[in-house]
């Protein structure tokens, strides 16, 4: 992860914009009009969705959440921030490597066959809007996996080429969030098109906005705007600061591999294995769990064929099965897997850790299995067999 | 005979053992053919020899009613056969059948466990040795067991 | 001869090629050798890759190549039929096609090997991978010292290539030997697990490079006794197997520890992964 520089040296290098809350409905028109679809946050099903926004209307304005292990309730604010949320169950994981995409098809003809189909289909540019720090750091994750490796996934490739990225500062963490301690928040670096922190203070409802590149400076042509103070910037940046220091979780990341490695047989992986339902919702709302599975399918002549892919999960039975049985059947090789492979071999692999600390493993869980507290255990605990 | 002594001398089982007695086991032992297909020893039969064997391979195996022999595992060139001389009741548990033409040293374990009963010293050398060839083979048949190329 | 790179189309699709011959090796395993339909498609390959076969409509599988890699214009695989996918596999047909994707992974370390003298252990169907290995050192005899190739089945009518093992040990400077857990009665052969054939190599065996393939266990006490009898940790070659889906490294199923099958293997150096064979559900 690149350095972080003091909020000051960000203020030095970029002007910094003031915009009323209510041009944030123009900023959605006009990347409409340059032909993105914007997808932002949205309230569904009692929590907080990334679908398509067409206009302010549709943001969760006054909605908050409050987060616990295995617990998740939306909650009404007092005042209208239109992002006073931390984060929903679901990671822009969702756009970028989607859980359900046809690879290609193929038609039999006599003893051979034909490929028919494979090109990602394109779409129409997409924006996201109200990206956090920790959702960022995981894009970053993901690209290294997915585009930098030994091989470049196309699909990823072509859902994260163009993708317009409006950022979100955190102003306030929720109880699960630990991005601090991971190195990867609340505080957006760079990465963005363009970076909003929202203001509610004296002043009314404000967002400071910067830009992150040419095309974002473009778009803040087409929105009424002043530039910011001084004293516009040190709310803002306080408000960040105070988000940091409101986190109540953290993992001690100090040589966590070898921890994690050279606990193979540590009693806490039973102790986790008598909770984990191996449910798999971990897998599906982490942001930067990548893993998949293939499928071929035929209609009922079997002379057309498909190939599907779709999200898997290292919790599966099924995951680690050759002739003969899994290789991990039990619910703590499974639980291990998942959280060595987050934690240690990510970084063997991909030079980074692949946890961003965002939460979501934490609030999903539904038996409230916590990963910072299984760090911990493992780093003190179990010595006299006392998970 | 000189060539006997040589190759008692240098094989890993006698090296280390007293000189004197390895004369001894030398004076004791005679060059043995069997034919392919001959046993060399036989189940229930008195043990009192075993075998150094020089040349071919020798099947160890179980006869069983209705069934053809089942070789349990073979032995060939460098390889001792037979250790049921030396711990009671002096009897032979398997077949040995030689597969090819084996041409061995035969020596005379009765005499052997003799001298083990009256000198403990090399009573001690000699059961350490042997106690070396029956690990080496108990962990081979427990791998036999394990049965790792079969479809599960 | 120096081994080019595979060239390979995009690796996400699969290739069709033409089965040209089904040759039956034991009562469950078959040989295929495939063609490509496609000119284009020069098939090169290191010893120890693997493709990933698929028939149409039912699904895909990973399996070693287990020709030999000096001939460009085909690519053959041993297939042992145990589950649906292989059964449809080794039954398609001579003249229908077979979609292949790949070569993919980490092979045997061919160049490393030169100048020395190898030690091939294979167990069951292991001897398939290693088969392009055995083909490239007896093609390049001079770039390698003394070969062994020590060779475990589970009996007689189970073991792989009998002629070929036979062809092989009149090599110079060859000797192959071969052992079956159960013999039966015209089985005039060793009996007995592949470890006891190395007190038969003429070779000696430290200072060799290993390449060993078979079944887990059967590498694990293979390797205790290579390390038992001097060869060094970095010069054992193990390969390795897990559930694949994609080949790729992205579908995340081959991982073994932090490797991931796919790309760092199937191949490995015993000290890359010998604290992983340890682990019990790793």
């Amino acid at each position: 992860m690149a350095a972080r520089e003091s909020a000051e040296d960000r203020v030095a290098q970029r002007s910094e914009h003031i915009l009323g809350a209510d041009q944030l409905g123009k900023l959605i028109v006009a990347l409409v009009r340059k032909g993105y679809a914007v997808i932002g946050p949205t309230l569904r099903d009692g929590a907080i969705v990334y679908d398509n926004v067409e206009s302010a209307e549709d943001l969760p304005a006054g909605w908050t959440d409050e987060q616990e292990p295995g617990r998740y309730r939306l909650k009404r604010r007092e005042d209208e921030a239109l992002f006073g949320y931390a984060l929903g169950p679901q990671s822009w994981k969702s756009y970028l490597h989607p859980a359900e995409v046809r690879l290609w098809s193929a038609e039999r003809q006599g003893g051979t066959f034909r490929i028919l189909d494979n090109e990602a289909k394109p779409e129409c540019p997409r924006a996201f809007l109200g990206v956090r720090a920790c959702e960022l750091a995981a894009i970053e994750v993901q690209d290294r996996v997915l585009l930098k490796d030994k091989y470049c996934d196309p699909i990823y490739d072509q859902q994260r080429r163009g993708v317009f990225i409006i950022a979100v500062q955190c102003t306030r963490a929720a109880s699960t969030c630990f991005c601090a301690s991971m190195g990867t928040g609340p505080r957006v670096p760079d990465g963005f098109d363009l970076v909003l922190t929202e203001l509610l203070g004296s002043k009314g409802h404000r967002f400071l906005v910067a830009t992150g590149s040419d095309r974002g400076a473009e778009v803040l042509t087409e929105l009424e705007m002043v530039p910011a103070t001084g004293e516009d910037c040190q709310e803002a940046g306080a408000s960040v600061e105070a988000a940091a220091r409101q986190q109540v979780r953290s993992i001690d990341t100090t040589g966590i591999k070898e921890l994690l490695y050279e606990n193979f047989e540590h009693p806490r992986w039973d102790y986790v294995a008598n909770r984990c339902l191996t449910c798999a919702n971990c897998t599906m709302v982490c942001p930067t769990c990548f893993c998949t599975s293939v499928e071929d399918v035929t209609d009922i002549t079997g002379d057309y064929a498909e190939r599907w892919r779709r999200w898997d999960s290292c919790f599966t039975q099924s995951f680690s099965y050759i002739h003969g049985g899994s290789a991990r059947t039990s619910a703590k090789a499974r639980y291990r897997q998942w959280m060595t492979h987050k934690l240690a071999s990510w970084i063997d692999q991909f030079g980074s850790s692949g946890c961003v600390g965002c939460g979501r493993c934490i609030t999903w869980c539904p038996v409230g299995i916590d990963i910072t507290e299984e760090v911990q255990a493992i780093r003190e605990g179990g010595k006299n067999g006392n998970p | 005979m000189e060539t006997l002594e040589r190759i008692i001398a240098e094989h890993p089982f006698f090296i280390g053992l007293d000189e004197g007695f390895t004369n001894l086991m030398v004076s004791c032992a005679s060059n043995v053919r069997f034919k392919a297909g001959n046993y060399i020893l036989k189940e229930g039969d008195p043990a009192n020899t075993f075998y150094l064997i020089r040349e071919g391979k020798v099947a160890v195996e179980v006869l069983a009613p209705q069934r053809k022999p089942i070789i349990i595992s073979t032995l060939s060139v460098g390889e001792i056969l037979g250790w049921s001389w030396l711990l009671p009741p002096f009897q032979s548990k398997f077949h040995a059948r030689a597969v090819d033409d084996v041409h061995a040293i035969a020596l005379d374990g009765k005499c052997l466990r003799t001298k083990c009963e009256e000198n403990h010293d090399l009573g001690y050398e000699v059961v350490k040795r042997f106690a070396l060839i029956m690990e080496q083979r108990l962990e081979a048949t427990r791998l036999q067991l394990l049965d790792v190329y079969a479809v599960k | 001869m120096i081994m080019a790179t595979a060239i390979t189309t995009d690796p996400m699709l699969p290739q069709p090629y033409s089965v040209q011959e089904v040759a039956r090796e034991t009562p469950d395993t078959f040989t295929l050798t495939l063609k490509p339909e496609n000119e284009v498609d020069r098939r090169l390959f290191q010893p120890g890759q693997f493709s990933m076969l698929w028939v149409f409509g039912v699904g895909e599988l990973p399996i070693s190549i287990s020709g030999d890699p000096a001939l460009h214009d085909r690519l053959v695989y041993t297939v042992r039929s145990v589950g649906q996918a292989t059964h449809s596999l080794v039954n398609r047909g001579v003249g229908n096609d077979v979609g292949v994707r790949g070569p993919f992974g980490a092979g045997w370390p061919v160049a490393a090997a030169r100048g020395r003298d190898v030690i091939v252990v294979a167990g069951g169907i292991g001897l398939a991978p290693l088969r392009p290995l055995i083909y490239h050192v007896l093609q390049n005899r001079k770039d390698y010292g003394r070969l062994v190739i020590l060779y475990g089945g589970r009996s007689p009518r189970d073991l792989l290539y009998r002629k070929e093992l036979a062809t092989w040990a009149r090599n110079r400077e060859t000797q192959v030997l071969v052992t079956v857990d159960y013999g039966g009665l015209s089985w005039r052969g060793h009996v007995g697990v592949v470890t006891t054939l190395f007190k038969y190599s003429r070779l000696q065996l430290a200072g060799s490079v290993a390449m060993v393939c078979g079944p887990e266990i059967m590498m694990r006490f293979v390797t205790r006794e290579l390390e038992t009898q001097g060869v060094s940790r970095d010069d054992i070659y193990l390969s390795m197997e897990r559930n694949m889906k994609c080949a790729v490294g992205f579908c995340g199923h081959c991982q073994y520890g932090p490797h991931f099958i796919c790309k760092d293997g199937p191949v490995f150096r015993y000290e890359q992964i010998r604290k992983l064979l340890e682990k019990y559900e790793l």
